[in-house]
């Protein structure tokens, strides 16, 4: 435990529903439209959280406990990733694999849930979820294992205080070869385009968002902001990643991680104005597409590049 | 260049081997066969950078085969197929026989067998770099698994272009002055093979309306 771990934590905290606000409000200025408040996540939030949940008779605990539990992983994940100059609130050797399975153990909450229903759309929905999700553990896991053996730490924060602008001139290729991996695993964790799109509102269409369908009042909530709190850690992961931690102010790398993720949330929005989804079934081949991606820099780093 | 000699001495062969490899999963995983032959053809480019990137060789005969590699790979080869997928107007596919993201994953695993054999073979002098032979290894496999796994004919071609690739960067970790005149023979035989290649699929599609390659178990004397 460390003073300066809550740092990211709070950031996370804070921060994670403003990141959706940006992406929304590029998304909306580029459509030539004037967009939602860049805090219309947050009203949005205080909103449901006032309400009543209503539950279905066919249901069952697992569909309450889903949203919760979601939740849960994703706030634990927090915790264990680093943000700028400061080190995450807990880091032990292997970390790394416990964040993949966090993400994992709420992703299958939400599936159970979804389940639970009986309604064939959420089925259908976290079948393609579990689908993508299988191909793109892979990809975030096998990167992350190039980059343990490029750095030789096994904790998150280690591999962030390491991976700095000499790691990249050491490590360039395979450094950015898992950067772009990782952000193809970002926009498919995320169900952002083009492996689905959160504003559409078809239900044969959609993948997270027709899951969690018959979730009201609070628990939408609980969905709501952990999809920013994930939105907003992957996202972390990335620019960590690709902008390294160089100079010794703290102060300044705070503003330059914080300026980083600002620009992410600017390049998500660009992407999904200027591209659709793809088909359903090239969704897999891209995915397959970032293992190949994070598999060739793992080989090039056990090649002894 | 600064940023380069810090990264150490081989940084632009490793860079652009890895580059080579990219367009390897790329070329397996694209649908489209127009695609397919830019990509073969930027390959061919950046293949002709390579041994001019090598120190150990005597610079002037490698200019030159560094020039005729960049004329045949990356322009005539290209214009070639481009003309042939022109006049024998076949639709822009290339048809797998193995799925695009089965065909990524056998991608991944010929690396790791080139890495692999290339760990286990020993050279009678060292290569340039780590990463010559596995990725030379890897491009020649590549290249034959693109033979067998693609209907259309002329995807045969690219992967056969492909192999020919991956030899000749195995050549050049093997052998330190390849014979001038041993590389030219090979470039001439590949250009009439690419010409023959060419006319021919334009006269079987002529003949049986398909370039499809999977018909011709069919063919009985």
């Amino acid at each position: 435990m460390h003073g300066e771990g809550s740092i990211p934590l709070v950031l996370t905290l804070v921060l994670a529903p403003f990141f959706l606000g940006v992406i929304n409000r590029t998304k909306a200025i580029v459509g030539g439209r004037t967009g939602q408040p860049l805090l219309q996540v947050y009203f949005d939030l205080f909103k449901l959280l006032g309400k009543g949940a209503v539950y279905s008779r066919t249901t069952t605990w697992v569909f309450r406990a889903g949203p919760i539990v979601g939740l849960a992983a994703v706030l634990l994940v927090a915790t264990l990733v680093p943000f700028g100059p400061f080190r995450a609130l807990v880091s032990f050797d292997g970390d790394l694999i416990l964040l993949a399975y966090l993400l994992g153990l709420g992703r299958m909450s939400t599936v159970l849930a979804a389940l639970d229903t009986g309604s064939p759309f959420e089925g259908m929905g976290a079948s393609r979820e579990v689908m993508f999700s299988a191909l793109a553990e892979p990809a975030l896991l096998l990167g992350l294992a190039a980059l343990a053996r490029a750095t030789h730490v096994l904790s998150l924060t280690e591999m962030h205080r390491l991976l700095d602008a000499s790691g990249w001139a050491n490590e360039g290729l395979a450094i950015s070869l898992v950067a772009v991996a990782l952000v193809v695993v970002f926009l498919a964790e995320n169900s952002r385009i083009p492996v689905d799109d959160p504003n559409t509102h078809l239900e044969l269409t959609m993948v997270h968002e027709v899951m969690v369908l018959d979730h009201g009042g609070p628990d939408f909530a609980y969905i709501l902001y952990g999809a920013a709190l994930k939105l907003w850690i992957l996202g972390s992961l990335v620019t960590g990643l690709v902008v390294p931690a160089g100079t010794t102010v703290a102060v300044v790398e705070l503003g330059v991680a914080l300026a980083s993720m600002l620009g992410l949330a600017i390049l998500v929005g660009l992407i999904e104005s200027s591209m659709a989804r793809l088909r359903m079934i090239r969704v897999p081949q891209l995915l397959v597409g970032a293992v190949a991606l994070s598999s060739l820099a793992l080989v090039l780093e056990f090649g002894g590049l | 260049m600064l940023f380069a000699e810090a990264a150490g001495p081989h940084y632009f062969v490793n860079l652009t081997l890895v580059l080579i490899m990219l367009i390897n999963l790329a070329l397996l995983g694209s649908s489209r066969l127009s695609v397919c032959v830019r990509l073969s053809a930027a390959q061919g480019i950046l293949l002709s950078v390579l041994p001019l990137e090598m120190p150990e060789h005597d610079f002037w005969s490698v200019f030159v085969v560094a020039a005729i590699i960049l004329l045949l790979k990356g322009f005539v080869f290209p214009a070639l197929l481009v003309r042939t997928l022109r006049t024998a107007q076949v639709r822009d596919e290339v048809v797998p026989i193995v799925s695009y993201a089965a065909s990524l994953v056998v991608g991944v695993a010929v690396l790791c067998l080139g890495f692999w054999i290339s760990s286990r073979l020993t050279l009678p002098h060292p290569a340039t770099s780590p990463l010559v032979l596995p990725l030379a290894l890897s491009t020649t496999l590549v290249g034959l698994f693109l033979i067998v796994s693609r209907k259309t004919a002329l995807m045969q071609v690219i992967g056969y272009l492909v192999l020919e690739n991956g030899i000749y960067i195995f050549g050049l970790s093997l052998v330190q002055d390849e014979p001038f005149l041993v590389e030219m023979g090979i470039l001439l035989d590949i250009f009439v093979a690419v010409f023959v290649m060419g006319i021919a699929i334009f006269h079987i599609n002529r003949e049986f309306d398909h370039i499809d390659v999977g018909q011709l178990t069919s063919l009985k004397d």
